[in-house]
């Protein structure tokens, strides 16, 4: 019988686990960092952005936070099925009791959203704190993030862009849908659409971080009966209804 | 020692480099003529936008996309002569396996142009070549096109190279599971929508498998027969017995699916609104199905390849021109009534908004997109018309001694 030389065997023990701590160890450190970086700056990891709409306040026939989505994101008017729009107003009758109901319908900031599960290079995307984006960079419009959204909340651009927004650039060829306005609530704003229903004199929308006991759209949610749209599907939205 | 003389290698594998196919050249040119008129719609959507075609905000995928997975999955049914020989082992498909590859590379190339020319950013093609999204089954597909035309190109490559054919089993299974694999993953891309009652249905990965050996079949025995007239090779009676059955078995097959999937949505009652719209009230999408689909796609080619007074060459090919029109009825029904019935949102309440809530979206396709679908159809006959002239794969078929009744 062959003798066993311990010593080899030690040495290449010893080599094996050098290399795999060498192998491991940046990808353990990157791991930590990445942690750390999810709990500071914009996309708080504890802050859960969401919107109520009581639509025992939105006004039927009011457009006014449509329009000043429109006009926040130089986005024309719709009228064709090419025309973007990012919120509508949806108005609702009951087949039952006749009871009408009037209210905005945008994309619904799902914590668990089609649209980001099926986008096959990531564009659709969504921040810690909940908000739902198109990246435009890699965005290749195979519009299958459409053909997902159980809310019809996102357009395709079909045609060149005029006056591009600075704050919300646009294009040709991308999908694009609601930011809940994350360029003023980085700032620590509020969407356009809630100050202008607010600034209408409604207040049918309330936006605040669903995370925060504290903050109104909490309270609200926890002391009364909020709806969902398509809660079957336990997207899990982030955008509630009140009296519906 | 005298040398063992080689064994000659049979001569009805391909035929003589000498004969010369009829036409070759008016149809490479008529096939690129069409796919330069796509080229120059393409390039008119890029300027002008998709507001040049009758796609919107609710149709978002539409003619286009009915050529392109048409071609999608026809390609992997394409594959069944090929698996037959090579997975089953069955010798009399051998002489055809090689054309079956070549076909459906082919078919995909065509298939894929589609997709990638539809696309709102087809410059970004790289990006999504680098970027996944593992959780997206569009992605996967990704995956599997690519690895498809590579497994498939080996195979072919095999199939061709007589050195090579001992060894080329075991490339066929893999083809052959990978196939399998391709299709339910183009079946989930609808599947996995779980708002549109017209696809969320685990039906559809089997049913698209089923419908990939009909159309694939049909479109590789219409193939043959023209190659083979083409180089004047006649066609074995008893190999077209063969086919003729299992095209008659794999309809039957697609049309059993399809009346699954239908029947398991009538029996939810949040689905029966869909399938009324569907089966009843939907307009050309209803005449599309039942005549284009289930009559012309499915009962007419049962009939003529199931019934022995239809046994002719003749009702054969009118059996595989039906399934193809039928393919096509199919695919324009699903793809565009799955888009135009309006989602429910707001079950128990009547809606309307000026986003056209409620209704159902219109769709009428215009001549770009058409043009771009045809263009998909003229690449994968040019790619199969220059592949077949130059590797003479010409399937001359050697029955072996059993009888097939």
């Amino acid at each position: 019988m062959i003798p066993v030389d311990e010593s080899r065997r030690k040495f290449l023990g010893t080599t094996a686990a050098a290399a795999g701590a060498l192998a491991l160890g940046p990808g353990v450190m990157l791991y930590s960092y990445a942690e750390a970086k999810a709990g500071s700056g914009a996309g708080e990891r504890t802050i859960r952005w969401g919107m109520l709409v009581d639509t025992t306040k939105c006004a039927s026939g009011c457009t006014a936070c449509v329009d000043a989505c429109n006009t926040e994101h130089n986005i024309a008017p719709a009228k064709l099925p090419t025309d973007v729009q990012w919120i509508r107003k949806v108005e609702l009758k009951d087949e039952r009791t006749g009871a009408v109901h009037s209210m905005p319908v945008m994309c619904q900031h799902c914590a668990e959203p089609p649209c980001v599960d099926v986008c096959p290079t990531g564009a659709s995307f969504k921040r810690a704190d909940g908000i739902v984006m198109v990246d435009r960079h890699t965005c290749i419009g195979c519009r299958y993030c459409m053909m997902a959204c159980p809310y019809k909340a996102r357009s395709f651009v079909h045609e060149p862009t005029t006056n591009k927004s600075s704050v919300a650039p646009r294009g040709k060829g991308c999908v694009e849908s609601c930011t809940m306005c994350v360029h003023r609530v980085d700032k620590g704003g509020t969407p356009a659409c809630v100050e202008a229903c607010s600034d209408a004199g409604h207040r049918a929308i309330i936006f605040g971080d669903l995370n925060d006991p504290n903050s109104e759209i909490a309270k609200r949610v926890k002391a009364a009966t909020t709806t969902q749209l398509r809660a079957d599907l336990r997207t899990d939205n982030g955008v509630r209804y009140q009296g519906l | 020692m005298a040398a063992t003389p080689r064994p000659a290698p049979p001569a009805n594998l391909f035929p003589t480099a000498g004969v010369e196919p009829r036409g070759f050249w008016a149809l490479a040119i008529a096939a690129a003529v069409v796919l330069l008129l796509a080229l120059g719609a393409f390039h008119y959507l890029e300027e002008v936008g998709h507001v040049a075609t009758g796609m919107g905000n609710e149709v978002v995928w539409g003619l286009p996309h009915v050529f392109a997975i048409f071609l999608i999955v026809t390609a992997s049914g394409a594959l069944n002569v090929a698996s037959v020989s090579s997975v089953f082992g069955v010798k009399a498909y051998k002489p055809g396996a090689a054309l079956s590859a070549l076909l459906a590379l082919a078919l995909l190339v065509g298939g894929l142009m589609i997709l990638v020319l539809d696309l709102g950013r087809p410059e970004r093609l790289v990006v999504a070549a680098t970027h996944y999204n593992f959780k997206s089954i569009f992605a996967w597909n990704m995956i599997l096109y690519n690895g498809f035309l590579a497994i498939v190109a080996v195979y072919a490559v095999m199939s061709l190279e007589r050195r090579w054919q001992k060894i080329s089993a075991p490339v066929g299974v893999l083809a052959f599971v990978w196939r399998i694999i391709l299709t339910t993953g183009t079946g989930s891309i609808f599947g996995f929508l779980i708002a549109r009652p017209g696809y969320a249905s685990a039906v559809i990965a089997p049913l698209f498998i089923a419908l990939s050996l009909a159309w694939g079949m049909a479109v590789f025995i219409l193939v043959k027969e023209a190659v083979c007239h083409w180089y004047g090779v006649p066609v074995s009676e008893e190999m077209r017995v063969r086919l003729r059955r299992l095209l008659g078995i794999f309809v039957a097959t697609g049309l059993y699916l399809a009346a699954v999937h239908h029947l398991t949505n009538l029996y939810w009652a949040r689905q029966t609104e869909f399938e009324r719209f569907f089966l009843l009230d939907g307009g050309l999408y209803t005449v599309l199905f039942w005549g284009g689909f289930v009559l012309l796609g499915s009962v007419v080619p049962l009939l003529l390849t199931l019934l022995p007074r239809f046994n002719s060459p003749r009702a054969l090919l009118w059996a595989c021109w039906a399934v193809v029109e039928g393919a096509f009825a199919f695919l324009y029904s699903f793809i565009i009534a799955g888009q135009a019935f309006p989602m429910d949102l707001f079950p128990g309440y009547e809606v309307r908004s000026g986003f056209r809530d409620g209704v159902v979206a219109p769709y009428l396709p215009r001549l770009p997109e058409f043009l771009l679908g045809m263009g998909g159809v003229a690449l994968a006959f040019l790619v199969a018309l220059v592949a077949i002239r130059l590797f003479k794969v010409v399937p001359r078929d050697e029955m072996p001694a059993v009888e097939v009744k």
